[in-house]
């Protein structure tokens, strides 16, 4: 994908991180009519979102359409120190994926 | 009776390969193992059942941060937080949604009790978590009111 799809924050407080991000994406139900074709719009979302700490797994989520669009997800770890590298990478039912990387502030 | 074994050996593996060729199962999703059955379950039950949660126990250590009133359906913040130690998943649920399971969020090493995301929610029901943690499941349940539903028609 060219576009940036995720927006990505880790910040620390006493050695636990909290970290944001923010992912453009549909996330379509499969349920939803288009309003001018009356036809249903397919499904598209994104099934799994894993994050990562210094390239081990903190989280991973698995998801379905009831997500809301453009999701928001925010988790927690341990262990954390300033500059720390946290990773996060989505992929979708047709295929798509992104990934971006910050570092822990 | 070797030989038999051996053919019915050669025929499963020929057959998990037909399958994968064909398509019907994408490399990427057996690894990711998506838990389809538990997504697409109608009810509350039986998508627990799909995780491989049996019975789950009221907890009061499971906080809930929801909206009592959601203007709209399609955006509900909703925050899990628990002081539960050794906790291996959330999941959340929607219980009046067609397919009840939004999210399942698996949490590893240093993870801590807490996920923060945002669901659609089809009508006014309970968002309910279940918190997996030490091979029990415990469950939490807060009413949120809604004006406009979020899913679709």
């Amino acid at each position: 994908m060219a576009k940036k799809t995720i927006r990505l924050r880790a910040s620390n407080k006493g050695g636990t991180a909290t970290v944001k991000a923010l992912i453009t994406h549909p996330m379509e139900t499969g349920l939803r009519k288009d309003k001018k074709t009356g036809k249903k719009v397919p499904a598209h979302f994104i099934q799994t979102v894993s994050g990562k700490h210094n390239g081990k797994d903190v989280i991973i989520a698995e998801w379905s359409g009831a997500i809301s669009k453009n999701p928001y997800l925010s988790f927690q770890f341990n262990g954390a120190n300033k500059g720390d590298t946290v990773e996060l990478s989505w992929s979708d039912n047709m295929g798509g994926s992104d990934s971006a990387s910050t570092k822990v502030r | 009776m070797q030989r038999r074994t051996f053919m019915k050996g050669t025929l499963a593996a020929s057959g998990v390969a037909v399958a994968v060729s064909a398509g019907l199962l994408s490399p990427r999703a057996v690894m990711a193992a998506w838990p389809k059955s538990a997504f697409e379950a109608k009810s509350v039950p039986d998508a627990l059942s799909g995780l491989g949660i049996g019975t789950t126990a009221t907890s009061g250590d499971i906080q809930i941060k929801a909206p009592d009133i959601a203007e709209n359906g399609a955006v509900v913040p909703v925050t899990v937080k628990t002081s539960i130690g050794d906790v291996s998943s959330i999941s959340i649920f929607a219980e009046k949604n067609n397919s009840p399971l939004t999210s399942n969020f698996n949490l590893k090493g240093s993870a801590q009790g807490f996920v923060a995301t945002r669901i659609k929610m089809q009508k006014t029901s309970a968002v309910i978590a279940v918190v997996k943690a030490g091979g029990k499941a415990y469950s939490a349940r807060k009413e949120v009111k809604v004006t406009i539903g979020g899913c679709g028609g």
